[in-house]
């Protein structure tokens, strides 16, 4: 598929010029990551490579091509995203009853791995979409998943997670948006920070407080756009994940059907956080497609700018680097592999594991994109290289589902609440 | 009609690896590279799917000659939605020189097994570039060709083919059973879906040797030498026009 794409294109591979067509520099990339020791698909069943296989195509075929004028124009790429969905990508890990593909957290994170060496923002919201097809899969009775889900997984509509608000990043359990039940309503009040794909999404997973405070007195419910009291604030201007419009989210006397609650009241705090297990996976998984690409450019760049009378990849301070980053990669690769397995099966380690790998990789990552960057000099740090816009797209990884401030407090409170 | 329609499916070195010669100048380096379906079998196994789907042949079966490792490729026709696979072993020797000559006969002995209608082939492999097999399959047959094909599509009982050929375009019907080579425009490859890739596994998969079907895979072909393309030269610069003509009349160009 991709190769076919590839040779009616008659894209000439292995060229070797600084100044060479930007969609060389992408498609050399995505071609399933041809470098022996970081091959992504080492380890992995057939029928995970064949995941990978997809998805790989599919990022260099019909994401990397676009991702730059995606960044630049900060176009949400509606059409792009539902052929992913058709492939299955829509509701990856959600229940094939409801439309979902079935898969497991492991298989969720090859997957999102591979899409995102075509586009990090874009990947990133199709996993924050994923997450929350997936908490209405699990959380939501029968009536729910039928009415949100098939479309959701279909991506006919799309979702947003609402957690964030001005006051309450961090410390996510002291959330002020009230939602007072009247009759068979509830009436929401307040306003979410930094929602992404808000305003321009059609379903709205929100936590709120319909009890006392902290994390006991918060619920979960669905809304879709068009409620009235709900509005939105304006888009704000972002470094990075430029292809997702990001807004704040308002409620004023916002009536929502209390059938339209996930599971019982007080049980949104959990919800969201078990939500955000998988999806700490999911975005690290993203950093790891970046910090992928990331090295095969340095790479690539370091076989073909010469200075001081030969190619860069003749100094063994760069081969150094080079093969550090590698390392990285490869260690945040595994334990993200791991931490999907935990999750999968349900073990008691699964929690800490999903913060560790968030954690680790989503830092580790970052290093490795701007080494990258480094490595590309001068030429590193213009628009018509990719490198830069990995290092803008993960630099937020580092920051959202839990900032790895926030990581650092469950590990550690794993370790030390131990009996 | 049985509505059977055979597939070939290649393993072939992914297109994008860098090529490297094995020292002892024998072939090239396979252990330990990437590897993926011919991209012009793809299209053809596109082209199977596709008049599946449109209910004018009833079964697709994926068929692939080599060792073990084929089995993914055989698979990933199942995901794009082939009904079965047959996997024809052949390893070792006899898979380093396996030819179109052995693979026409082994197509042409399993399309008489299972009665099929169709074959429909890549029109080459981009490893060796042969663009033999599905003529040669046909003649071991003596079934109408419709190779380089861009278009097919049935005209009553007759094939009708769109060939792309030096001069243009060649419309040709021909008679069923027929074998057709699928060249690059006759369509786009689909992605096989998740589910799709899933299904796939429960999908059958059949071994068969070529012993069984009667064919000889001894090759009559030796390979003596493989090289690497000649390294590019550097240029000469001359200054007149008359320099240029001298020197092109040294080299004999002229």
């Amino acid at each position: 598929m991709a190769a076919v794409r590839a040779l009616a294109r008659g894209v000439r591979l292995g060229s070797n010029s600084i100044g060479r067509n930007r969609s060389l520099i992408f498609n050399s990339v995505q071609r399933r990551g041809i470098a022996a020791c970081i091959d992504p698909s080492i380890g992995l069943t057939d029928e995970q490579k064949e995941f990978q296989k997809v998805a790989f195509d599919f990022a260099a075929n019909e994401m990397a091509p676009h991702m730059a004028e995606w960044d630049l124009k900060e176009i949400f790429p509606v059409e792009a995203m539902r052929k992913a969905a058709q492939l299955g990508f829509g509701g990856i890990y959600v229940n094939p009853d409801v439309g979902g593909s079935g898969l497991s957290r492991l298989d969720t994170s090859i997957i999102f791995e591979a899409l995102s060496t075509g586009c990090v923002s874009t990947t990133a919201y199709i996993s924050i979409h994923n997450m929350c097809a997936w908490m209405i899969d699990t959380f939501g009775n029968n009536e729910q998943r039928e009415k949100f889900c098939p479309d959701l997984c279909s991506m006919q509509k799309f979702a947003s997670y609402c957690l964030t608000e001005p006051g309450s990043g961090s410390d996510a359990a002291s959330l002020l948006t009230s939602a007072k039940l009247q009759g068979d309503h509830y009436i929401l009040n307040g306003s979410k920070a930094f929602i992404s794909g808000g305003g321009d999404t059609d379903v709205y997973v929100v936590m709120c407080r319909t009890g006392g405070k902290g994390p006991k007195g918060i619920s979960c419910l669905v809304l879709e756009k068009g409620t009235p009291g709900l509005s939105f604030g304006k888009k704000e201007k972002k470094v990075g994940w430029n292809s997702q419009p990001t807004r704040a989210v308002i409620f004023e006397d916002c009536a929502v059907p209390v059938t339209n609650r996930l599971g019982a009241e007080g049980e949104g705090f959990t919800i969201a956080m078990k939500g955000l297990n998988g999806g700490r996976i999911n975005i690290a998984s993203c950093s790891l497609g970046a910090a992928h690409a990331s090295v095969l450019l340095a790479r690539d760049h370091m076989c073909v700018r010469k200075q001081f009378g030969e190619a860069l990849s003749n100094s063994q301070f760069l081969q150094f680097k080079l093969a550090e980053m590698a390392t990285k990669l490869v260690a945040s690769r595994l334990l993200v592999r791991q931490a999907a397995v935990a999750l999968q099966e349900g073990r008691p380690d699964a929690v800490s594991l999903c913060s560790m790998a968030k954690l680790f990789v989503t830092d580790e990552c970052f290093s490795i994109c701007n080494q990258a960057l480094q490595i590309h000099g001068g030429y590193g740090y213009l628009k018509d290289y990719a490198v830069q816009q990995y290092v803008r797209d993960i630099r937020v990884h580092q920051i959202l589902e839990g900032t790895n401030e926030v990581m650092r407090m469950i590990i550690a409170r794993s370790l030390l609440t131990e009996s | 009609m049985s509505g059977r329609v055979l597939v070939g499916v290649k393993r072939v070195i992914d297109y994008a690896v860098k090529i490297r010669v094995k020292p002892d100048r024998t072939g090239v380096v396979t252990d330990g590279v990437k590897h993926s379906m011919n991209p012009f079998c793809e299209i053809a196994v596109e082209e199977a799917v596709k008049l599946k789907e449109k209910k004018l042949v009833k079964e697709v079966v994926a068929v692939s000659c080599g060792p073990q490792q084929v089995q993914e490729t055989i698979r990933t026709a199942l995901a794009m939605g082939a009904d079965r696979g047959i996997h024809v072993e052949v390893s070792g020797k006899d898979y380093e020189t396996l030819g179109p000559l052995q693979v026409s006969k082994i197509f042409a002995a399993l399309a008489k097994k299972e009665q099929a209608d169709l074959i429909i082939l890549g029109k080459q492999a981009i490893d060796d570039d042969c663009n033999q097999t599905g003529q040669m399959t046909a003649a071991l047959l003596d079934w109408p060709q419709g190779t380089f094909a861009s278009e097919v599509s049935f005209e009553a009982d007759k094939l009708k083919v769109v060939r792309e050929i030096d001069g243009g375009l060649e419309t040709i019907k021909i008679n069923l059973p027929a074998v057709v080579t699928a060249d690059l425009r006759l369509n786009t490859p689909r992605y096989a879906t998740l589910p799709n890739i899933m299904k796939a596994k429960k999908k059958k998969i059949a071994n068969v040797k070529p012993a069984d079907l009667g064919v000889d895979v001894c090759s009559r072909l030796e390979v003596l030498k493989v090289d690497e393309p000649p390294q590019r030269q550097a240029g000469v610069k001359v200054e007149t026009v008359e320099d240029l003509v001298g020197k092109l009349k040294e080299a004999g160009r002229v």
